[in-house]
């Protein structure tokens, strides 16, 4: 059987030739999406910032202007209807309601009376209700969570190879959740919970290729000490682009098909890992390795810290 | 490489095949095969999450301010009866105001004595050695109980937990559904209800402090005064709870539904719904004796600072039992009762928090997760099979295993599988193999690079071992503060996720390396195709 070699043997693309360039638009684009995010803002779910949703699903293709008319005549306040998927599916979103917090869920339990006597077959498949306290607290660990786990990874990274290293893990890590950022902003795509643990999954899976191109490179400073360090990480970045190609697309193969058919409702975590892996890929070649010439890491960088172990006990740091 | 002790191949077949055997459990659930396995072997199971069973999440915060006020209530019920003790004490009128407790003592000489038996009355708090409340003298004859901030935490915590019981036993008084019921963060209790959909009835019982008082009506107040919301010393208006105006009743306790032994829905003589309550002993007793004393006029019966019904004393009460009527419907009527059985909550609760998901929406996510995870896991398979060949029949056979290695260790700690925990599973199929792509791929480059065969494939497991520890650990930081920070089924992804890692490392790398050892022994293969 002849095997399938994506990357074929002795590939040896000049990928540092385009570094500058290549940092250039990613700075652009990191900016723009930040920018972008910042000034549109992000479409948050309930869970961020409170509120009623119910989700219903109807027995025969429904018109949105239809329910929308409907759900206005019962009186419960602005409604925003969003179709999930099909025409028979929808989620009516209402604003949290001012004043006492008892009164906040008797509106979803209006909807889930009313709803079935207009449509008859109708259900009423889903109810959330989640306060302004609470959402603020989601809100705010959902943002620690993610700082946190990006400044633990940089930390591990430069406590595992050198300090120039945990700096290029936390910048790769900075442009592959703006870029995810921005594209929830500009898709208007909810942001909820399962989305921020798709972020935080990124944080953990973006660095996936990276930790292994920073191995080579650390293989290869080893290894080749006259080198320059252009060339180097061309060499490292080739030795480990057939590995890069082939991880990278199982992890796509595994999460389009469940963006594809998989569960509606965890669609924006599919999405968000799905662009995070992507956006990852690029970035561990483009943002992770220029980095450390940006930095100042050069052939005989490592060699330095092998001789400051051996005189670790006379120098302290 | 080719020396793999024979006694590491029985260890790793045998955390395999204990990895299937617990997994088998929970996989044929719910079908037609559940009742054939067997008893004699294991039986752990995976719990569904809400989001995939189908139920009602609520998250009920404790009314601070409605704790504070309820603890001064006791105190103050206590002070009364303290001071009524021999040698009598006789006060002006006790003040709950400014959240703390002041009387004014009539004899100075008994100044002394009053502070006394007050701080009899307060508890030492284990750690601090500070006490739960700080009782002092203003005025020379004012007593002044303020409740001390270690007291506060340490009555919010105690009342958290009886909460806790309370709201179990209201929504299960038999004791035997599914539910979970945990206090959360101090001043929280977390409710999970399987297979309730409309969380409407549950918030019924448990938004009722049901805190139940019989007092005696102050007939001597002015109707006037009671309509403006005065009333006399020693008496308080409270309104009542069908809203037909207020009344006004004497601030003493005859008898609370704390000496309640049990509580039902029954009717009465007109077929009315009511409630028939039994008192333990001494609650009979104090009960016995205060309706035989007051023959003739009306006591008001008071539930949460309302009053349900004034009804006359027309004989004394000496069984210990009563009606509580008031305008009940049956449904009404019954979950009085329930909450009377059940005791009164010592601290309002707030629903902060609720999510419902009904039984049809969580089967219809099982449902397309699982065609998502099986389409996905034959997808890498085909993937690695045309990229590797025999190397990737390996890592295949590994990432079937580390599936049921993934479902076992699951089931083994009984943990929660949730929606998100199902895409956590399918994005760990993809990745698994990732271990066997760094592997390969290395011993590809090995090989061009002229090494021996059986040199290669050592060192491609060696080199890459180190890429795969270190991206594994990355993993593990994510996940771990994810499990931290989530609740419910960001929770349950984040567990998949780190128990996908640790299995994935065994499967991946240890696994595979045997297959590989054992089959280049067997057959001394001279050329690899890789």
């Amino acid at each position: 059987m002849k095997l399938l070699k994506l990357v074929p043997d002795h590939t040896n693309l000049d990928f540092m030739r385009w570094r500058n360039l290549a940092l250039v638009l990613s700075l652009i684009a990191t900016v723009v999406s930040i920018g972008y995010t910042i000034y549109h803002g992000l479409n948050l779910g309930i869970d961020f910032v409170g509120g009623q949703v119910v989700r219903v699903e109807f027995t025969q293709p429904v018109h949105i202007e239809d329910l929308r008319s409907r759900v206005d005549r019962l009186g419960v306040g602005e409604a925003s209807i969003q179709a999930l998927g099909n025409d028979r599916t929808y989620q009516v979103r209402l604003p949290r309601p001012q004043g006492p917090e008892a009164a906040s869920n008797a509106v979803v339990s209006k909807l889930r009376s009313a709803i079935p006597q207009v449509y008859p077959g109708a259900r009423v498949d889903a109810g959330e209700s989640v306060s302004g306290k609470v959402s603020e607290e989601l809100a705010q660990n959902s943002a620690i969570a993610v700082a946190l786990a990006m400044l633990g990874i940089a930390v591990y990274i430069w406590f595992r190879f050198e300090w120039q290293f945990g700096v290029g893990a936390l910048l790769t890590l900075g442009h592959d959740i703006a870029m995810t950022l921005g594209f929830f902003a500009f898709t208007r795509l909810q942001v909820d919970l399962n989305v921020v643990a798709a972020f935080l999954t990124i944080v953990g899976y973006s660095l996936n290729d990276t930790v292994v191109i920073y191995d080579r490179i650390r293989e290869n400073l080893r290894k080749y000490r006259k080198m320059a360090i252009l060339p180097l990480l061309n060499l490292s970045l080739n030795e480990t682009l057939a590995r890069t190609v082939v991880t990278s697309l199982t992890v796509l193969i595994a999460l389009g098909i469940l963006m594809l058919i998989g569960p509606q409702v965890i669609f924006g975590l599919a999405i968000a890992i799905f662009l995070g892996v992507l956006i990852g890929t690029y970035s561990s070649i483009y943002i992770s390795a220029p980095v450390l010439v940006w930095l100042g890491v050069q052939p005989d960088s490592f060699l330095k810290s092998d001789e400051k172990e051996d005189e670790a006990a006379t120098q302290p740091a | 490489m080719l020396e793999f002790p024979r006694w590491k191949v029985w260890l790793i077949g045998l955390v395999i095949a204990l990895g299937v055997l617990l997994s088998i459990p929970s996989l044929i659930a719910g079908t037609q095969y559940s009742g054939s396995w067997p008893k004699w072997l294991p039986q752990y199971k995976i719990s569904l999450g809400l989001d995939l069973a189908g139920g009602s999440h609520l998250l009920l915060e404790a009314d601070a301010n409605d704790a504070l006020k309820q603890r001064l209530q006791a105190k103050e019920d206590e002070i009364a009866t303290e001071l009524r003790h021999d040698p009598r004490i006789d006060v002006g009128d006790i003040s709950t105001a400014g959240g703390r407790i002041s009387f004014m003592v009539r004899n100075p000489a008994q100044v002394d004595a009053t502070v006394e038996r007050m701080r009899k009355l307060s508890q030492p708090l284990a750690l601090t050695g500070n006490r739960d409340w700080d009782v002092q003298v203003v005025d020379s004859t004012r007593v002044v109980l303020t409740p001390t901030r270690d007291g506060t935490v340490r009555a919010l915590k105690d009342a958290m937990n009886v909460a806790r019981d309370v709201v179990r036993r209201r929504i299960d008084p038999s004791g035997t559904k599914e539910i979970t019921v945990i206090t959360e963060g101090g001043n929280r209790i977390l409710v999970e209800v399987p297979g309730v959909e409309d969380p409407e009835a549950l918030k019924k019982l448990i938004g009722q402090t049901a805190r139940l008082e019989f007092k005696l009506v102050d007939l001597s107040a002015n109707p006037a005064d009671v309509q403006a919301g005065r009333a006399p010393a020693g008496s308080q208006v409270l309104p009542m709870a069908d809203g037909s105006g207020a009344i006004a009743v004497k601030r003493r306790v005859m008898v609370s539904g704390d000496q309640l032994t049990d509580a039902q829905q029954s009717f009465d003589q007109d077929g009315r719904p009511d409630i028939n309550i039994k008192f333990n002993t001494a609650g009979a007793r104090r009960f016995a004796r205060t309706t035989q004393e007051n023959v003739g006029k009306p006591f008001a019966i008071i539930l949460d600072d309302k009053v349900l019904s004034a009804p006359n004393i027309n004989e004394p009460i000496l069984g210990g039992n009563a009606q509580i009527s008031g305008s009940f419907t049956v449904q009404s009527a019954h979950d009085l009762a329930v909450s009377l059985a059940s005791g009164k909550l010592p601290v309002k609760l707030n629903v902060i928090e609720e999510r419902t998901v009904s039984a049809e929406l969580g089967q219809d996510s099982i449902h397309k997760g699982v065609i998502a995870s099986v389409i996905s896991v034959f997808a890498v398979i085909i993937f690695m099979l045309v990229t590797y060949g025999r190397f990737g029949v390996y890592a295949n056979i590994a990432l079937v295993v580390n599936a049921f290695l993934i479902l076992g260790i699951m089931a083994m700690f009984n943990a929660t599988l949730t929606l998100p925990g199902i895409a956590g599973f399918i994005l760990t199929i993809g990745a698994a193999v990732d271990a066997n792509v760094l592997i390969n791929e290395r011993i590809r480059e090995e090989i061009r690079r002229g090494r021996r065969l059986i040199d290669a494939v050592e060192t491609g497991y060696h080199e890459a071992f180190r890429a795969i520890f270190d991206a594994n650990v990355t993993h593990v930081i994510s996940a771990a503060i994810m499990a931290y920070f989530g609740s419910g089924p960001v929770r349950g992804f984040a567990v998949v996720l780190l128990i996908g890692v640790v299995t994935s490392v065994f499967t991946a790398v240890y696994f595979t390396r045997m297959l590989v050892a054992l089959w280049i022994r067997r057959a001394r293969p001279r050329a690899l195709h890789i």
